[in-house]
């Protein structure tokens, strides 16, 4: 009899281990998922950008310096991605980004490239993209709040750091979304 | 505010409480009717029996055909995203604001109609439809179509689809058999009552009995229909801004459906409430009443400019616009 005090306890605390475990498990899947969303959508921005940088080259001889820093940030993002760090990822994706806003504002310039539909369908489907990419970056910092939240509060606390629940990195928004950025068309 | 958890948690729970009504109704109805008819509570039994079959036929044609049914009934195609700019425009509006809505993208179809309007049904977001008119993708920009296509997702999202499609079954069918039941006493019912012998008193108070629940029983369902719609297109305003976060881009749209005179042919009184604007009126009987499915669309444009700060339109600006 004096015996049931004590396994009853174990019994609670294996019980409070076990689901806190689990929680802890569901929580980086999810952040697992919501960054493979993330993922795929840069991977259709790669693809798309090439098109897009060769279907307005022959008219944008002047902005060579845009779509070289297009191209260039295409890469960057590219070799950031393979190293794993969400991190810098998310720089490298953000300078992506804002090289790709030029690029658009420069196109507005010439009317021979904004009534192409080869270039208004690639404008859309980056445009979509971009939007895609921003509304899943919610997503996966929502989730990486939700899973850094249960690593660093009891009980996880005790026993996430032991069992190689690491803290994750946020996928920042860039400072500068707002900014509209200047083109000159004179 | 109520989360969209809160809002899907009541409509999933509205939604069989209607069922359930709905069905009591039917039932009671029929026993009343069969009491009138034959004379007695043994007679009715059979009256009983066909109005819950008859129920439960027609909740699980709703629940798995419903959507087909609406669609088809206005005509709407499946929406080709390679046929043209403003198609493929459409499809990765609706991809982007699944994402955003975290539901899976639901079917999109096109109707052929230059009237602007727009409609979401299904029975839940795995199995959930958005269709919009041609004339609709013609005359909204992104912004506008992001704002119009997050507020049908939002009732996705929110399973007032599933409510929605429900009503449109249960609440039409029923006007349906009253009406049927108010034919019968009227002319079969009064003949046969004549010829009875005895128990005349009872029956003549089941009969008007009958009546009474006849006429009352679609009004009734009409005056909830009514009620939960109104409310139900606010919210799906406000929450439909929280997923592209510019109330501009569906304030905009609002305005011009609110300029869109035209009737659109392919709607019906049964499938007025799926839609973002009544699209059955005139914008000017549109705009108000006590018993319009849709709330006023300057009083929604306005509640969406509070939103981000700005001043309402002027009473005067509102029939200046109407």
């Amino acid at each position: 009899m004096e015996l049931i005090l004590p396994i009853a306890i174990i019994g609670a605390v294996l019980l409070l281990v076990v689901s806190s475990y689990n929680g802890l498990v569901n929580a980086r899947n999810r952040v697992d998922e919501a960054l493979g969303q993330i993922q795929v959508q840069l991977k259709r921005r790669y693809d798309l950008i090439p098109n897009l940088v060769e279907a307005v080259k022959g008219q944008m001889g002047f902005e060579k310096g845009v779509l070289e820093s297009v191209t260039a940030a295409r890469a960057a993002a590219v070799n950031a991605g393979a190293t794993g760090n969400t991190a810098e990822q998310a720089k490298a994706e953000n300078m992506l980004s804002s090289s790709l806003r030029t690029l658009f504002a420069n196109v507005e310039a010439y009317p021979t490239l904004k009534s192409n539909e080869n270039v208004i369908q690639l404008q859309e489907q980056l445009t979509s993209t971009e939007n895609q990419i921003g509304f899943s970056r919610q997503h996966y910092n929502a989730s990486v709040l939700s899973y850094n939240n249960s690593v660093q509060t009891f009980p996880g606390l005790l026993f996430a750091g032991a069992l190689g629940f690491a803290k994750r990195d946020f996928f920042d928004a860039p400072d500068s979304e707002e900014a509209v950025p200047k083109v000159s068309l004179s | 505010m109520a989360t969209f958890y809160d809002l899907a948690a009541a409509n999933r729970r509205k939604s069989a409480l209607l069922v359930l009504l709905v069905i009591g109704i039917f039932a009671a109805l029929a026993t009343a009717a069969g009491v009138a008819f034959t004379g007695g509570i043994e007679g009715a039994l059979p009256y009983s029996l066909f109005a819950f079959g008859l129920g439960f036929v027609l909740t699980l044609g709703a629940w798995f055909g419903g959507d087909r049914a609406v669609l088809a009934a206005s005509g709407a195609k499946p929406l080709d995203p390679a046929a043209g700019p403003e198609e493929l425009q459409l499809d990765n509006i609706t991809a982007e604001l699944s994402i955003a809505a975290n539901i899976p993208k639901p079917k999109i179809y096109v109707i052929d109609d230059t009237a602007l309007n727009a409609f979401a049904t299904g029975r839940d977001p795995q199995h959930a439809s958005i269709a919009v008119t041609r004339g609709l993708m013609a005359k909204l920009d992104r912004e506008e179509m992001s704002g119009v296509i997050a507020h049908e997702l939002s009732h996705v999202r929110n399973f007032d689809i599933r409510y929605s499609l429900l009503v449109a079954a249960l609440v039409g069918s029923l006007a349906l058999l009253s009406d049927m039941l108010l034919r019968f006493a009227m002319f079969g019912g009064g003949g046969r009552r004549d010829n009875e012998k005895g128990g005349g008193g009872l029956q003549i108070i089941v009969f008007f009995l009958t009546i009474i629940l006849a006429v009352l029983a679609p009004i009734a369902a009409r005056m909830v229909q009514l009620a939960v719609s109104r409310q139900r297109e606010y919210l799906a305003d406000a929450s439909g801004v929280e997923l592209t976060r510019n109330p501009q881009g569906l304030e905009r749209a609002l305005a011009k459906l609110a300029g869109d005179k035209e009737v659109l042919e392919v709607a019906t009184k049964a499938t007025a409430h799926f839609y973002i604007v009544n699209p059955v009126k005139h914008f000017e009987t549109r705009a108000a009443g006590f018993m319009a499915t849709h709330p006023p669309l300057t009083d929604r444009i306005n509640r969406l400019r509070t939103l981000r700060g700005a001043q309402p339109l002027l009473a005067s600006e509102d029939r200046a616009r109407e």
